[in-house]
């Protein structure tokens, strides 16, 4: 499924004479539920926030995506986006504020900096050269920093993999 | 009175004849030098004479400078008269190997952070400070990151041609 087509509810319907009975499995509601209400944190610790805050404004509007409660406090998120570079020092605060999201919990990386330290990849004493050598990350947005337009269809991918199956955490503890 | 730099200098050098020296334009602003155990002494005459009052710190940081031997890291103060917005500058000389400069952190409470960040990047020990622990940087740190004892860059790379980069 390609982003400009409609994501259709999961299921099937099955017609009988007085209408039509979906037919769909729990795990497919759930993940569809999920990925259309995805609670961003709020944390930007450098250019790429500008680019996040427009993508939260009008013209761009994440909110089209369900991504529009953005939360101060990770116990209430669903996904950090991690726009900006990450130092040394900031390093364990993103470590905690992840372990402070409840489960099912998701990371976008948004640009170079987050990626692989950017910029500041040679010659630095402070960045931390890629936001995953801290945390998992399940998309990564190239751009320095990327259009708003990269970010929302980071956004769009991760409800795509959301949708497309398990967690990190249930591919973990599935039994085979 | 206008507070002119000719006056600042006077003034100055009234008050402290050979031991305030160096009196320069830079870049618009009057810039001098005084020994390292007269920062304090002489900031606090700026501070607190009536005509000159400059009472607030603009800024306050350090530089390193390898080839003067034996007065290798400067601390530099930027210091602004509020009334009518003259500003001067004010350095001072110390050794790397023992850089002790007296805290301007009693004088102006700026200094305080200020000085917490010359000593974080520069190793300049101000004594009589509060708390001078590292402020920008991890705790964890044991180098100063802005002392020009590192190769400016990886000295592996051949992408970096200096003419793209204008050098």
């Amino acid at each position: 499924m390609t982003n400009t087509e409609q994501q259709s509810f999961p299921g099937q319907i099955h017609e009988l004479p007085s209408g039509g009975i979906v037919l769909s499995k729990l795990d497919d509601i759930i993940n569809w539920a999920r990925s259309n209400s995805l609670w961003p944190l709020t944390f930007a610790t450098s250019c790429c926030g500008i680019e996040y805050m427009s993508v939260a404004g009008a013209k761009y509007d994440f909110s089209r995506f369900g991504f529009e409660v953005a939360r101060a406090s990770p116990r209430q998120a669903d996904v950090i986006i991690i726009a900006g570079t990450i130092v040394n020092k900031m390093a364990p605060v993103l470590k905690r504020l992840y372990d402070q999201m409840g489960d099912p919990k998701y990371v976008i990386a948004m640009g170079a900096c987050a990626i692989s330290g950017g910029p500041f990849f040679y010659n630095t004493y402070s960045v931390v050269k890629g936001a995953d050598h801290v945390i998992p990350v399940d998309v990564y947005v190239a751009g320095c920093p990327p259009r708003p337009e990269a970010l929302l269809h980071a956004l769009i991918s991760l409800q795509e993999k959301i949708k497309s199956g398990l967690t990190r955490e249930q591919i973990k503890t599935a039994k085979v | 009175m206008t507070l002119t730099n000719e006056f600042i200098q006077q003034k100055l050098e009234g008050k402290f004849a050979d031991q305030v020296s160096n009196f320069i334009l830079h870049y618009d602003i009057l810039t001098f030098e005084t020994p390292v155990e007269n920062n304090l002494k002489v900031l606090t005459f700026l501070h607190d004479d009536a005509e000159l009052g400059f009472t607030y710190l603009n800024d306050l940081t350090a530089v390193h400078y390898p080839d003067r031997i034996g007065e290798e890291l400067a601390v530099v103060y930027m210091l602004q008269n509020i009334k009518t917005s003259t500003r001067i500058r004010l350095k001072v000389f110390t050794p790397i190997i023992k850089p002790d400069v007296f805290t301007a952190s009693n004088l102006f409470l700026t200094a305080n952070w200020l000085e917490r960040e010359a000593y974080d990047f520069f190793g300049v020990n101000f004594v009589g400070h509060p708390n001078l622990i590292r402020i920008m940087n991890v705790d964890e740190m044991d180098y100063f990151p802005l002392r020009k004892e590192y190769p400016l860059e990886e000295q592996t790379r051949i992408d970096k041609d200096d003419d793209m980069f204008g050098r």
